[in-house]
């Protein structure tokens, strides 16, 4: 072995640094990572609700009046139309997603949040909100009113 | 007498001989606080660090009754309030101390800004308390929804939406803060534990830094002050500032007693996630402002969802407001800054301006 081969103090020096360098390294990583994981939460199950039956009949909405109601997991609005006519949109405002309700003194829907309004399709004509209200299907049958997605 | 006083100094010496307290004493003996004629600002940091200690103090107490879930929050809070021998004291203390304390983060901050005390050396004293007045913001935040009432619920509904704004990362920082898709007890207990173990934590460490930089760099003088070349004069920090600081905090302890008695912290209704947002529904009054802002932009601004432009504009603007100290160059040399005050100005009058528009619009648009 000639002298030039020889491993120098120095490059072993490097060479237990490096090593030390990445153990610590790893060890922050296996660390941390259960710890990251740990704060994410966990996936939910989708929401499988494709149509809800409400807990009020046809009869218990007047017209120019607006009903809340649970769509799975989330809130809906059942509005009646001064005309009679029966809708359903979802309440989450597309602004902000505070839960919208029905004024009857405006005949419009409405977001108290950051004072958006929405005409009775839904569409976003006044305030913030970005988009209209996403819609559902109304059928009544007999004394049930059946909201469900959209087809 | 004579007996009590060696018996004193006994422990004293035996204290000082195994911790060295020496070195503590010739500091606090050392320091000084300039007197001039804008002194009266070098108060407001410790009346901020009081409140603080106030908060930490209400906040263990309250831990003993409170509940976090979904289910129990509010009931835990309505005991406190109702059976609870000073539980209503207690709450409600911590809800004025709360909003006293931001209030002087806020006066702190303008004072330090208009006195240009941010220029070099103290750069690093500037940045740990701007990040302190954000952990101080979070703290309101998280705190806000605790009691799990219908305010509390959409303001946090809305709140943390907007981190949903922000392009690429939105959904996901969404997601981890609320601990899930949307607000519920997951967001409570991560809200829970965010606001009495991970903000007290951060808090320590950049309060620790913050105090630390103050003891080091000692007080700012304003330039006007320094370049007027008036006769410095200078103040014992111990026992004549302190005193003045003690009085001060005397007199803060009388107002949280006063306002807790008179105007106690309310409850309001349990939050319901199906009910409709309750008309004239508002944050706190420090988020006001921005609040009111959003509320005013158009649905769209060239092209771009009116809210993205507003929140990306004032996050913009609080980075801004942590760079002052790089930006400020005629400051950082000494030189008259007038750009950097009228900024200062603009900021002040735009916050309060907003904050008044906020509160006084009309709930029913």
């Amino acid at each position: 072995m000639s002298e030039s081969d020889r491993p120098t103090a120095e490059s072993r020096r490097g060479f237990v640094n490096w090593l030390l360098g990445t153990s610590a390294g790893a060890f922050a990583v296996s660390a941390f990572y259960p710890v990251v994981r740990f704060i994410v939460p966990p996936a939910e199950a989708e929401s499988a609700t494709s149509s809800v039956t409400l807990p009020f009949t046809p009869a218990e909405i007047g017209a120019n009046e607006g009903k809340q109601f649970r769509f799975g997991n989330r809130p809906g609005l059942l509005v009646r139309t001064p005309t009679g006519e029966l809708r359903a949109f979802s309440a989450e405002c597309t602004h902000l997603s505070c839960t919208v309700q029905y004024r009857t003194d405006e005949s419009r829907i409405w977001c108290a949040c950051h004072n958006g309004f929405f005409d009775l399709n839904g569409r976003n004509v006044q305030g913030p909100p970005p988009r209209p209200l996403d819609t559902y299907d109304v059928n009544v049958r007999g004394d049930q009113i059946v909201v469900s997605l959209k087809a | 007498m004579e007996n009590n006083e060696s018996r004193l100094s006994a422990i004293w010496n035996w204290l000082d001989q195994r911790i060295g307290l020496a070195p503590a004493v010739s500091l606090a003996r050392k320091k000084e606080v300039p007197v001039h004629k804008h002194s009266i600002w070098y108060y407001m940091g410790g009346m901020t660090l009081f409140l603080y200690v106030v908060q930490i103090a209400t906040g263990i107490l309250l831990l003993i009754y409170y509940r976090p879930s979904a289910d129990e929050a509010y009931e835990s809070v309505q005991f406190l309030m109702t059976d609870v021998k000073f539980g209503w004291l207690v709450r409600s203390i911590h809800h004025w101390a709360a909003n006293l304390m931001i209030l002087m983060a806020f006066i702190h901050l303008f004072s330090v800004l208009f006195m240009k005390a941010y220029r070099p050396p103290r750069e690093l004293t500037w940045f740990s308390g701007v990040i302190l007045l954000a952990l101080a913001l979070a703290f309101g935040f998280t705190g806000y929804l605790l009691p799990w009432n219908e305010l509390a619920y959409f303001a946090t509904r809305v709140g943390t939406e907007i981190l949903g704004v922000f392009p690429l990362v939105g959904d996901f920082a969404l997601k981890i803060a609320r601990g899930g898709t949307d607000v519920t007890g997951a967001t409570l207990t991560r809200f829970y534990g965010v606001h009495v173990a991970i903000l007290p934590a951060i808090g320590f460490a950049f309060l620790g830094l913050h105090l630390l930089l103050v003891q080091k760099l000692g007080m700012s003088v304003p330039p006007s002050i320094e370049n007027s070349g008036s006769p410095k004069r200078a103040m014992k920090f111990v026992p004549n500032f302190f005193l003045r600081d003690a009085i001060g905090w005397l007199v803060a302890v009388a107002l949280l007693a006063t306002l807790a008695a008179f105007l106690p912290a309310h409850l309001g209704v349990k939050a319901d996630p199906f009910a409709p947002a309750p008309a004239g529904i508002k944050p706190e009054w420090y988020f006001m402002f921005m609040f009111h802002q959003l509320k005013l932009l158009p649905a769209h601004i060239l092209g771009i969802e009116g809210e993205l432009v507003g929140i990306m504009a004032f996050a913009l603007g609080g980075v801004f407001l942590f760079l002052i100290p790089f930006l400020d160059r005629n400051a950082a040399k000494g030189k008259p800054s007038p750009l950097f005050t009228w900024i200062g100005i603009a900021i002040l009058v735009y916050i309060v301006v907003m904050t008044y528009l906020g509160f006084t619009a009309d709930p029913m648009g």
